[in-house]
């Protein structure tokens, strides 16, 4: 626990009078009912979107209402919950998450990525492989991969029915004609187990190989636009690609400059009005973790 | 060479309500054959088209399409992935309007590649190989191949839109008024390569018109429409040349 989380907790205890009036983990059973059963639906078939009535949350759309929903649906009282936001565990969201979860359900958070048995993300996959009996929980801006091409819900539906995914494949055409490589960073179009072509959130690509044949379950929720779908553990997932192009993840020449990282996703951060600048792993637990038992090693 | 037409229309008709739109069409297509339709706005023509290329089912009659394998299927007994597939592989369409036959938003050589990637090619340099070479052939200027289609001019679009539908090597194609919204050099033009187009593949091809110039030069055979019914039919220049049927006779005439 960080002094953060410490801090607090003091203040907070386990279950604060003031939400004795709600159900364990805010949701209502039906409503968690309705959700498990989507999320059945989704893990029988990896990659599909299944659509569920996304409840009124107490943070706004855009914020996690998706994410917060799935774990509220599959948390218990013996899990152990980590919320990351880009990759930091000390950030805003992740906190005001952490504690909603810890207020409402009463359950043990954590920081450490091995430690946790739901970890609900925001933008990043956790830098520490993830084991077999973990969830990660992702947050869902869009669901539908096909959206920026095909304006029409009922058209990219039938897309996925009919698996009609040239369009995708020329949105990559283009970005090779006018960039010279897949320019696209971010939310980097997959193909799960051979058939639903899935986007996996705003992660960075750098991500993308994380998610392929992982031991841990993967579910994603979009809250404002409705939609649920399920990674399996060990199923496939193929960044699309052509195959004179292949896929690559990024790569830098710095490495983290708290801890010196060279195998992590880096943040850039301008330190000055000079436009110095400053790479640090955004997977902060991570970071912190290597720096612990000998100091520092990178630049700083 | 082949004994089995392309296309077997028989009694096709379809109302829309109580009105009816295309009444009792028979006809047959075959490979190689371009054959034109003709008629006043209204008469069913655009209807016509579309339920013969599998994007309006009709409220009678069949249509059979005879495959590379020497069967006829029925189109509308097909599921709808087998119709979707056929239009992005077997067939081309293309459209009065460039717009709604392209994509606006993604360049020339990306529009010409969709279809081959819809069919599973995923070789960047084959793609583009295939787009600069059918770029030549509409005869366009191969330095536009990244740039977007609404920086082109209507003749250009309408190329595009051609070399688009071509570039999987269908067997049948349907115009639907190909040269409606172009000048008349322009037209001419692109007269002229649909021509060669459709001599050096074998195509067959339906072309709906209420231009007679296109008819007289693109098809091989005509249908005269009025109505929703098919007035008369023929070779085409013996229907433009001794037109039977009164309404013929008075489109024959009203040639400008």
């Amino acid at each position: 626990m960080s002094p953060l989380d410490e801090a607090t907790a003091a203040a907070a205890p386990a279950q604060p009078a003031n939400t004795d009036g709600y159900n364990f983990a805010y949701l209502d059973e039906q409503t968690k009912r309705m959700i498990r059963r989507a999320l059945l639906k989704a893990v029988a078939i990896p990659g599909y979107q299944v659509p569920f009535g996304s409840r009124e949350m107490p943070l706004p759309y855009g914020w996690g209402t998706g994410g917060i929903q799935v774990t509220a649906s599959i948390i218990g009282p013996d899990d152990v919950l980590k919320v990351i936001d880009q990759g930091a565990d000390d950030t805003t969201n992740a906190v005001s998450i952490r504690r909603f979860f810890r207020r409402t359900a009463g359950v043990p958070t954590t920081e450490r990525t091995e430690d946790a048995t739901v970890i609900q993300t925001r933008h990043r996959v956790p830098e520490v492989p993830l084991q077999a009996g973990q969830i990660l929980v992702y947050q869902v801006p869009t669901p539908e991969p096909l959206r920026w091409l095909e304006p029409r819900e009922t058209e990219t539906r039938k897309m996925h029915a009919l698996q009609e995914y040239g369009a995708m494949h020329v949105s990559l055409y283009e970005d090779i004609a006018r960039h010279g490589v897949i320019a696209k960073s971010y939310n980097y179009p997959v193909c799960v187990n051979g058939r639903y072509i899935m986007a996996p959130s705003p992660i960075p690509k750098f991500d993308n190989p994380k998610m392929d044949r992982s031991p841990a379950l993967q579910l994603f929720g979009a809250g404002r636009e409705r939609r649920i779908y399920a990674v399996p553990p060990h199923t496939p997932v193929k960044s699309l690609d052509f195959e004179d192009h292949p896929f690559t993840v990024q790569s830098w020449e710095e490495s983290c400059a708290l801890c010196g990282a060279t195998d992590s996703f880096l943040d850039e951060m301008i330190v000055d009005d000079q436009g110095k600048r400053l790479f640090v792993c955004s997977d902060s637990n991570y970071c912190e973790r290597r720096r612990e038992p000998a100091g520092g090693e990178g630049a700083l | 060479m082949s004994e089995q037409p392309i296309l077997q229309v028989s009694g096709l008709s379809h109302r829309f309500g109580r009105r009816i739109a295309v009444a009792d069409v028979d006809f047959q297509l075959w490979p190689g054959e371009v054959l034109g339709i003709v008629g006043e706005s209204g008469a069913g023509k655009t209807t016509l088209l579309r339920c013969l290329s599998g994007q309006l089912a009709p409220t009678d009659g069949r249509v059979a399409y005879g495959d590379r394998l020497g069967d006829m299927v029925d189109v509308y007994a097909l599921s709808e992935a087998g119709r979707r597939m056929l239009l992005r592989t077997d067939w081309g369409i293309v459209h009065q309007n460039a717009a709604d036959g392209l994509r606006m938003g993604v360049s020339a050589g990306g529009n010409i590649g969709e279809r081959l990637m819809a069919v599973g090619d995923r070789h960047y340099g084959n793609i583009r190989g295939h787009a600069v070479d059918w770029l030549r052939r509409v005869e366009m200027d191969i330095g536009r191949i990244d740039d977007l289609p609404t920086t082109f001019s209507g003749g250009m679009q309408q190329r595009l839109q051609i070399a688009r539908n071509l570039v999987t090597g269908p067997r049948l194609v349907f115009m639907d008024e190909p040269t409606g919204s172009l000048d008349v050099s322009v037209q001419a033009r692109l007269l002229d390569l649909l021509r060669r187009l459709v001599a050096g593949f074998r195509l067959a091809a339906v072309v709906v018109t209420h231009d007679l110039h296109v008819v007289r030069l693109l098809a091989h055979r005509l249908m005269v429409m009025q109505g929703g019914y098919v007035v008369e039919s023929g070779l085409t220049d013996q229907v433009l040349d001794d037109p039977q049927h009164a309404y013929t006779q008075l489109l024959v005439s009203s040639v400008l």
